[in-house]
C-alpha cells in the first residue's frame, strides 16, 4: 500500500507556523541567553514581532482568499474566512496578553514568580528574586498556547481537534501556576484546572472514539454527512458520542455545569495570564463549537436543543446570581464570564446562520473588555506593610475611592463594567445585540427573555463596583493600604482597550461589515 | 442645518468638557448656564423655524445611515409634541442650574454634577428627537448612566439605595424591551433603514406578536412613566436624590414614558394598543387614586410631590388610551403643563430645604408671615398643581376628562376624583407649613431672594399665559394628536 504525500497549502498555514516557530525559537532562546534581564528582552522582543507578524500574515490571508476559503489540510483543515476571523481575535488577544505578560512595575517586578519550581517562601525564592530573575518561559509558553488556540479555531476534524485543545491547554495550566505573589493559591488553581481539565479532554476523547465507532469518521464534514441520513435506531453511539464531545468544548467555554475551574484559575493566575486566558481560551472554543455545530450538529439540532438551552439558562442564572455574592473583582468577573458562556450560547440556540457572524463581534467585544478589566486590575496594589507594593487588590472594599486616584483608570474600568453590563454606547451592547437578534431570528425569545432578565440582575454587581469607585471614599484606616503601581504598558493597554470599547460600541459598523463576511464557512455542508 | 443634530450635540459636548477639562471647574456654574443658555436659544431658534401649520408633520428630518448591518438610523426629526417637549428641557435645564447654584462648595463636585446634568439633557432631547426605534431604544439606556450618578453620587443618605433601586427598575424596563426591538426588526421591512418609525408604522401583525411587542414597550415606558405599581423607585428616587435631578427627573425624563406610549406603542401597534387599553385605563386610574392617596398620607414633601406625580401620570396615561382627539391633545399638554407646575413645586420644596434642613412637614408652620412671597409662590404653584382654572394644568385635565368620558365614563368619573383630592393633599400642606402659630426656629426663615424669584416665577407665568391661551401651546399639539388617533382608530375599522 502506498501512501500519497498529502496536498499542503502552506501559505495558509503561516500565521500559525510563525507563531509556533516563535514559540520553538523562544524555548532555545531560553537555553542559550544566560543573562536573565537581556532573555527577558530578547523573549518580548520575539513574541511581539512574532504576534504582529501573524496579524499581518492573517490580513494577508484574508485579503488573498478566493472565494469561500481554502481546503489546507483535506478535511483536516479547512482556512474559511470565519477561521480567519477567529485567528485575527486570538491574536489580538494575544498581543494585549504578551504586553500585559512583559508589564514590570519600578520595582522590576512582573507578574510571575522568579523560579516556579521552587516551593513558596523556600529560601532559594528569596535568593531568586534578590537576583532579580525572570521567569521567561511565559513567553514561549504563551506562543504555544496561542498557536494551539488559533488551530483549534480552524480544525474540521475531531481527532485533530483533540491535539489542538492539548496544545493550548496545556501551557494554560503552567502558567495559571506561575503567580509571583499568593502562589499556593496559584498552584492550586492550576492542579485544579489541570485535573477537570484533563478529565474533560478525556471526555472528549471518548466522545470521538465513540463516534468513530458508530461512523467510522472523525472529520466534522463527513459525520454530517452520515448525520444527515441518520438513523434513530442505532443513534444511542453517535448521541453519546456527540453529547461528550460538546461537554468537552463546553467545559473550555466555562458554562454551568463545567464551570467549576474558573473562578479558581481566574482568581488564582497571574492577571496577565487571566486576561489572556479569559479573553482568548473562550474565542478558540467559542470558534470550535460553532464549526462543530454548522457542520455537525445542526443535524441533531432536535436531540440537543433542550441541552443548549438548559446550559444556557443555567449558565445566566448561575454566573450572575453567584456573581452577586463575590466579594473579590477576579472572581465576581469569573462568574460574569459564565454568565457570558451563557449569552454566547443563546446566540447558538437554533443554529441560526447569522450566529457565524454574531459570535466573532461578541467575542470580540467580550475579550476587548477582559482584556482591559484585567490590565486594570493588575495596577491596582496592595502596599505590603515595609511600604513595598504587594500583591493585587482583589478585594472589592479595596476598589473603594479609585475614582478619586486615578480618574482615568477608573473611568477604563466603568467602560468596561458598562460594556459586560451590555449598556448601549458600548460594545458589549451591540453585541449582545446580534447575538439577540441571531437567536430571536431561530425564534429562542424565551432563551433571549432569560438572558436580558439576567443581564438587568448582571449589572447590579457591575454598577456595585462602579459606585465603590466613585461614590465611595477610600478608607483611610484601614490597612493594607492601597496604590495605583502605574505602569506604561499596563495603563496602555488599558486605555487602548476603553477606546476599542467605546469605538466599537459607536461606531460598528465597520467591525459588523467584517463580521459579516467572516460568518462562512468553507463547507457546503451549511443549511443542507 | 443639522439643527437637531446640533441640539443634542452642543450639551453633550459642553458637559462632557466640563467632567473631563479641570481648568473649566471654578467656573463651573457660569460655565453650564451659559452652555444651557445658549441651547435655549437654539431652541426658540427651532421653534421661530418650525411652520406651526404643519405640526403634524415630522420636521427638520435627519436622516444618515448609522448601522446598516442591524438596520440602524441618525434619524431625527420632531413634530409638535416632540417640540414642546424639547422646549420644556430646553426651559427647565438653566432654571434647574440656577435654582442650585449655592449647592457644593467644591468647585470638582460642582462641575461633575453640572456636567452630568448638562449630558443628561443632551440624552432628553435627542429621545424626544429620535425617528429611529433603535436610536431611541439606545438613547433611553444610555440616559441611564448620568442619571444614576446624578442620583448616586448627590443627594441625601439613602442616594446609592435609590439609584440601584433607579436602575434596576430601569434597566429591567429597557431590558425587556430590547427583545421587543430585536423582534420588531424581523417583523419589519428589514433592510439599513428598518428601525425607522415611518417605516415600521401601518405594519401587521399576527394579533399576539403585535400584543407581545406592543408589551415589551409598554413595559418600559410604565416604569419610566410611572404608573402603579411599577412606579415605587420614584418616591425613593425623589426623598434622597438633590432637588434639581429630581426636578429634571419628574418633569422631563418621566414623560421619555408617555412620550414612549404616543409615539410609539399607539402608533406602531394600534391594535394591540385598543386591545390592552381597557387594562391600561383601569391601571391609570388606580395610579391617580393611589398616587393621590399616598400623597396625603406624606410627611416628606419630596415623597408628597411624587406621588402626586403618580396621580397626574394616571390621568395623562388615561388620555392617552382613551384614543379620542381631545383627550390625547389634552395629555399632552399635560406633559408640559406637569413639567412646569411639578417642577416648580419641587423646586419650591428644595428652597424650603435649603432654609431649614428638612422637608419634614411636620417640621414648618406659620411661615406665611415670615415669608410672605415665598408662601404666596408656593400657593400659586400649589394651585396649578390641583388644576386652579385659568392655570395650564386646568386646561389639560379638563380636556383629559372631557376626551376620556365618552371611551370610559366610569373610569373618569373615578378619575375626577383625584382632582379632589389633589386639593386635599395641596390645601392641607399649605395650611401645615404656612398658617397658624409660627414656631419659634421659623421666625428667622429668609424670603425668597432675587435669584429664586427668577427661577420659579418664570414657570408661573408660563403656567398662566398657557391656562389662559391654551392655543399657544395647543396649536402645536393639535395636528400631531390627530395623526395618532387617526392610526389607531384607522386600525379599528379594518
Amino acid at each position: 500500500m502506498t501512501y500519497p504525500a498529502p496536498d499542503i497549502a502552506w501559505a495558509s498555514l503561516t500565521p500559525i507556523l510563525i507563531v509556533l516557530g516563535a514559540a520553538a525559537l523562544g524555548v532555545l532562546l531560553e537555553a542559550f541567553v544566560r543573562v536573565p534581564a537581556a532573555r527577558r528582552i530578547y523573549q518580548f522582543q520575539l513574541s511581539i514581532i512574532a504576534v504582529v507578524a501573524a496579524l499581518l500574515a492573517v490580513v494577508w490571508r484574508w485579503v488573498a482568499l478566493q472565494g469561500d476559503g481554502v481546503v489546507v489540510l483535506k478535511s483536516m483543515i479547512m482556512l474559511d474566512r470565519q477561521a480567519l476571523a477567529w485567528q485575527f481575535l486570538i491574536l489580538i488577544f494575544a498581543l494585549g496578553g504578551v504586553l500585559l505578560f512583559a508589564d514590570k512595575g519600578r520595582e522590576g517586578e512582573d507578574a510571575f514568580t522568579p523560579l516556579g519550581s521552587v516551593a513558596p517562601g523556600s529560601a532559594e525564592e528569596t535568593v531568586a528574586r534578590a537576583k532579580g530573575m525572570y521567569l521567561t518561559e511565559a513567553f514561549p509558553l504563551v506562543l504555544f498556547a496561542t498557536g494551539g488556540m488559533m488551530l483549534f479555531a480552524t480544525v474540521n476534524d475531531l481527532l485533530f481537534l483533540f491535539v489542538a485543545l492539548e496544545l493550548f491547554s496545556l501551557p494554560l495550566y503552567i502558567l495559571v501556576a506561575l503567580s509571583r505573589r499568593r502562589r499556593l493559591l496559584s498552584q492550586e488553581a492550576s492542579l485544579k484546572y489541570f485535573l477537570l481539565g484533563a478529565f474533560s479532554s478525556a471526555i472528549f476523547l471518548f466522545g470521538v472514539a465513540l463516534l468513530y465507532g458508530a461512523t467510522g469518521k472523525t472529520g466534522m464534514y463527513e459525520l454530517g454527512g452520515v448525520l444527515a441520513t441518520y438513523m434513530p435506531q442505532r443513534s444511542v453511539l453517535i448521541l453519546l458520542g456527540v453529547f461528550m464531545v460538546v461537554v468537552g468544548l463546553l467545559f473550555k467555554i466555562g458554562a454551568v455545569p463545567f464551570h467549576f475551574w474558573v473562578p479558581d484559575a481566574y482568581q488564582g493566575a497571574p492577571s496577565p495570564v487571566t486576561a489572556f486566558m479569559a479573553a482568548a481560551t473562550k474565542a478558540a472554543a467559542v470558534a470550535a463549537l460553532a464549526r462543530l455545530s454548522y457542520l455537525v450538529l445542526f443535524r441533531l439540532a432536535w436531540e440537543l436543543n433542550w441541552i443548549i438551552w438548559t446550559v444556557a439558562i443555567a449558565s445566566m442564572v448561575f454566573g450572575t446570581v453567584l456573581a452577586i455574592v463575590q466579594t473579590d473583582v477576579k472572581r465576581m468577573l469569573a462568574y460574569s464570564s459564565i454568565a457570558h458562556a451563557g449569552f454566547i450560547l443563546v446566540a447558538f440556540a437554533g443554529f441560526s446562520p447569522s450566529a457565524l457572524s454574531a459570535l466573532p463581534f461578541y467575542m470580540a467585544t467580550y475579550g476587548l473588555a477582559t482584556l482591559g478589566a484585567f490590565a486594570v486590575i493588575t495596577q491596582v496594589r496592595e502596599v505590603t506593610p515595609d511600604g513595598a507594593i504587594g500583591a493585587e487588590a482583589t478585594r472589592l472594599g479595596q476598589w473603594a475611592g479609585l475614582g478619586k486616584r486615578s480618574p482615568l483608570l477608573a473611568v477604563s474600568m466603568m467602560i468596561f463594567l458598562l460594556s459586560f453590563a451590555g449598556i448601549p454606547l458600548t460594545a458589549g451592547f451591540i453585541g449582545k445585540f446580534v447575538a439577540f437578534r441571531a437567536a430571536i431570528e431561530a425564534g429562542a425569545w424565551p432563551l433571549v427573555l432569560v438572558a436580558v432578565l439576567a443581564s438587568a440582575a448582571a449589572a447590579f454587581f457591575y454598577i456595585r463596583l462602579a459606585v465603590l469607585m466613585f461614590f465611595t471614599d477610600a478608607p483611610t484606616d484601614v490597612a493594607p493600604h492601597v496604590v495605583i503601581r502605574s505602569t506604561t504598558l499596563g495603563r496602555g493597554v488599558a486605555i487602548a482597550m476603553a477606546i476599542a470599547v467605546i469605538v466599537l460600541g459607536v461606531f460598528p459598523s465597520w467591525a459588523l461589515e467584517l463580521a459579516h463576511s467572516a460568518g462562512v464557512l468553507l463547507a457546503p455542508a451549511i443549511g443542507g | 442645518m443639522p439643527i437637531l443634530t446640533i441640539l443634542i450635540a452642543w450639551p453633550a459636548v459642553t458637559g462632557l468638557l466640563l467632567l473631563v477639562v479641570p481648568q473649566l471647574r471654578a467656573w463651573a456654574r457660569e460655565f453650564a448656564i451659559g452652555a444651557s443658555v445658549v441651547e435655549l436659544a437654539l431652541v426658540v431658534a427651532l421653534v421661530a423655524a418650525f411652520d406651526r401649520s404643519q405640526a403634524g408633520a415630522i420636521q427638520f428630518s435627519e436622516i444618515h445611515s448609522w448601522i446598516p448591518q442591524i438596520g440602524a438610523s441618525w434619524a431625527l426629526g420632531v413634530n409638535g409634541i416632540g417640540l414642546s417637549l424639547i422646549v420644556l428641557s430646553a426651559l427647565l435645564v438653566p432654571i434647574v442650574i440656577a435654582a442650585g447654584w449655592k449647592e457644593d462648595d467644591a468647585a470638582p463636585r460642582r462641575a461633575q454634577y453640572l456636567g452630568l446634568v448638562l449630558v443628561s439633557e443632551s440624552f432628553m432631547v435627542g429621545i424626544f428627537a429620535a425617528r429611529d426605534v433603535f436610536l431611541f431604544y439606545v438613547l433611553f439606556e444610555a440616559m441611564l448612566i448620568p442619571l444614576y450618578f446624578l442620583i448616586g453620587s448627590f443627594g441625601g443618605q439613602q442616594r446609592r439605595y435609590a439609584a440601584v433601586k433607579f436602575l434596576i427598575y430601569s434597566l429591567v424596563g429597557g431590558l425587556v424591551m430590547l427583545v421587543a426591538v430585536i423582534a420588531l426588526y424581523f417583523q419589519g421591512p428589514g433592510g439599513d433603514h428598518a428601525f425607522l418609525t415611518m417605516n415600521l408604522t401601518g405594519l401587521t401583525f399576527d394579533p399576539w406578536v403585535g400584543r407581545l411587542l406592543f408589551l415589551g414597550f409598554f413595559v418600559a415606558f410604565a416604569i419610566k412613566a410611572p404608573l402603579v405599581p411599577v412606579h415605587t423607585w420614584l418616591p425613593s428616587v425623589a426623598e434622597s436624590a438633590r432637588v434639581g435631578t429630581t426636578t429634571l427627573l419628574v418633569a422631563i425624563l418621566d414623560k421619555v414614558g408617555t412620550f414612549g406610549m404616543l409615539t410609539l406603542c399607539l402608533t406602531l401597534f394600534p391594535a394591540a394598543s385598543r386591545w390592552a387599553a381597557p387594562f391600561i385605563i383601569v391601571l391609570a386610574v388606580i395610579s391617580v387614586l393611589y398616587g393621590a392617596f399616598a400623597a396625603i398620607g406624606q410627611d416628606n414633601m419630596y415623597r408628597l410631590v411624587a406621588f402626586t406625580s403618580v396621580s397626574h401620570f394616571g390621568m395623562i396615561v388615561l388620555g392617552i388610551f382613551a384614543f379620542r382627539q381631545t383627550s390625547i391633545e389634552g395629555a399632552t399638554f399635560y406633559m408640559v403643563s406637569h413639567g412646569l407646575s411639578t417642577g416648580a413645586l419641587f423646586l419650591m420644596v428644595g428652597f424650603l430645604e435649603a432654609r431649614h434642613g428638612t422637608v419634614s412637614v411636620k417640621a414648618f408652620g406659620g411661615l406665611q408671615k415670615v415669608v410672605p412671597v415665598l408662601a404666596g409662590t408656593f400657593l400659586i404653584v400649589g394651585l396649578s398643581a390641583l388644576a386652579l382654572p385659568g392655570m395650564s394644568p386646568f386646561a389639560s385635565e379638563i380636556m383629559v376628562f372631557i376626551g376620556a368620558y365618552p371611551a370610559a365614563k366610569v373610569a373618569t368619573i373615578v378619575a375626577i376624583l383625584g382632582v379632589v383630592l389633589a386639593a386635599l393633599y395641596i390645601l392641607l400642606t399649605y395650611q401645615k407649613l404656612f398658617t397658624g402659630p409660627t414656631p419659634k426656629a421659623m421666625e428667622s426663615t429668609k424670603d425668597l431672594n432675587l435669584r429664586e424669584r427668577l427661577v420659579v416665577w418664570p414657570l408661573i407665568v408660563a403656567m398662566l399665559v398657557l391656562g389662559i391661551v391654551p392655543a399657544l401651546a395647543l396649536d402645536y399639539l393639535k395636528g400631531p394628536s390627530a395623526g395618532i388617533v387617526a392610526i389607531v382608530s384607522q386600525e379599528a375599522g379594518k
